[in-house]
């Protein structure tokens, strides 16, 4: 029995389907959709998958999926909470799986409707019985009803303490922005951004504009995990699971952790990069690109030093160096992340995550590219990896 | 409401703003909950807050408007000086004027069905 999932397992595949506003199909469709292209890129069969894991907040149940792509036994399933939290997540399920020998192929998959279906931006509500809806009890009366509000709190806190500049946060936007040009399935790919647009878009929760907003996007993606061992005699060069774990840290709420002594950092996403780094033996020197979860852009330089390329307060000299383009010290995002490409919660920068090691971006970094960051969720109980070549 | 919550808003259909306070260990505590994380302790009751604090953080809402809100909205957490945080509306004052550290005082806000909402106003304003 392995003692740690370092380099126990490995992505060996992606699905992805179409992104757009309107799918025209169930989430359902989607996810068999995504999964079948995950199996044909790893070259399996969907039969041969007997693992699924997916998100609390996905609609499409595990056993519904396995039937829609033709899956026999399963002996693996599982639902990870927290909306973008989950991403990652569901890579540490499935890796532990793999590991314990509890499955072999196990697929991760988020399928949503985005903007067609629900949408996440529409407020919560409902009878207030479950912990959760008690939590959440605290902010809808106040009008504080979607996640740019919650988020919006901590990152004008963070941006007072240490001076960093609605122009930073546009420069995020800006760079991925430029990712999305090169890659035709994103939202983003033919529609350049400029300083002077993104400083006049519309303000929705100050500090954050529409800029600073990730896409909502119809669209689906799945990640194959087995062992590195089998992923290396499949059809693509695995991306070898180099640490992964989930990071939940003390007073931690869903969106809204307030109550903790300082906003200006994530403490989640420290306990994440330590893990990491610790269950790798890598550290910050040794990650050449990221794809680091971003649902808003103050979030991308908060991580920046939550996971050490940088002290605290300054991820925005990174960030004006050029640190997160193509040829800068850590591409970032290089599809377009959530921002630019679509909103799949996060899954979709798995996926990058995984082309990046297969030099198969469209935003492919000159420089060699031996590992990655990918993290999930900011702001809720989160999580992050880091792939390796295999 | 639910048994964890339903006293808070109680307490503020009496034009009080509440703090839940540990019976095991007598310290403060909010959002509530029914155990004490420090000392594990189920007892707890409710101090009344002075309704005095500083501006910890804040954001204005402008989009998208839902129905019942008028905007822009200015959210604040307020550091009270019992030294819990609390998430709150600030009103009365327009979003350029809102900023860090400010003084603020809570007053009740009723609602046309009724409700009693704690919401806070600058210190010392109208």
């Amino acid at each position: 029995m392995p003692i740690s999932l370092k380099d126990e397992a490995a992505i060996a595949g992606i699905g992805l389907t179409d992104f757009s506003k309107q799918s025209g199909v169930s989430e359902l469709s989607l996810a068999a959709q995504c999964i079948k292209s995950a199996c044909d890129d790893a070259g399996i069969s969907p039969g041969e998958i007997d693992g699924l894991v997916t998100y609390t907040l996905d609609s499409s149940d595990e056993v519904e999926v396995a039937r829609a792509v033709g899956a026999s036994d399963l002996s693996f399933f599982s639902q990870i909470n927290y909306g973008g939290g989950a991403a990652v997540g569901t890579i540490a399920q499935a890796a532990m799986a793999v590991a314990t020998g509890q499955a072999s192929n196990v697929v991760c998959y988020r399928a949503m409707n985005g903007r067609s279906g629900k949408r996440m931006g529409q407020g919560v509500s409902g009878d207030i019985s479950s912990s959760d809806l008690i939590h959440w009890s605290w902010y809808t009366p106040y009008g504080m009803l979607i996640p740019g509000s919650w988020i919006a709190m901590v990152a004008n806190k963070y941006m007072h303490r240490y001076g960093v500049t609605r122009e930073d946060l546009g420069r995020v936007a800006i760079s991925q922005r430029n990712h999305a040009l090169r890659n035709p399935r994103a939202y983003g790919y033919g529609k350049p951004l400029t300083m002077e647009q993104y400083l006049n878009s519309k303000q929705i929760a100050e500090p954050l504009c529409l800029y600073d907003f990730c896409q909502e996007t119809d669209g689906a993606c799945a990640i194959l995990v087995t062992s590195a061992e089998r992923a290396r005699d499949l059809k693509q060069k695995p991306a070898v699971i180099r640490a992964v774990t989930q990071a939940s840290s003390r007073g931690q709420e869903q969106m809204t952790s307030y109550y903790r002594d300082e906003l200006i950092s994530l403490p989640e996403m420290e306990l994440a990069a330590k893990r990491i780094y610790d269950m790798s033996g890598l550290g910050p020197d040794d990650i050449d690109a990221a794809c680091l979860y971003d649902a808003f852009t103050s979030e991308i330089i908060m991580q920046l030093e939550s996971f050490g390329f940088c002290g605290a307060g300054e991820g925005k000299y990174l960030v004006r160096e050029g640190a997160l383009d193509v040829d800068g010290r850590l591409p970032n995002n290089t599809h377009g992340g959530l921002i630019s490409e679509g909103y799949i919660h996060g899954m979709n920068n798995i996926a990058e995550g995984v082309r990046l090691i297969r030099c198969d971006s469209t935003s492919q970094p000159e420089k060699a590219v031996e590992h990655v960051l990918v993290s999930s969720g900011v702001g809720v109980p989160t999580g992050a990896m880091i792939l390796g070549r295999g | 409401m639910g048994l964890d919550n339903a006293w808070w808003w109680k307490m503020a259909a009496d034009d009080k703003l509440g703090i839940q306070r540990c019976l095991g260990c007598l310290t403060l505590r909010h959002p509530p909950r029914p155990m004490c994380g420090d000392c594990h302790s189920l007892e707890w009751d409710a101090v009344e807050a002075s309704g005095k604090g500083s501006i910890c953080s804040y954001t204005v809402l402008r989009h998208p408007q839902f129905p019942g809100y008028e905007y822009p909205l200015v959210i604040v957490l307020v550091d009270l000086e019992e030294g819990t945080r609390v998430t709150s509306q600030l009103v009365g004052c327009e979003p350029e004027d809102v900023d860090f550290g400010l003084q603020v005082e809570m007053l009740i806000q009723r609602d046309p069905d009724g409700f009693k909402l704690p919401v806070f106003k600058l210190a010392g304003s109208a």
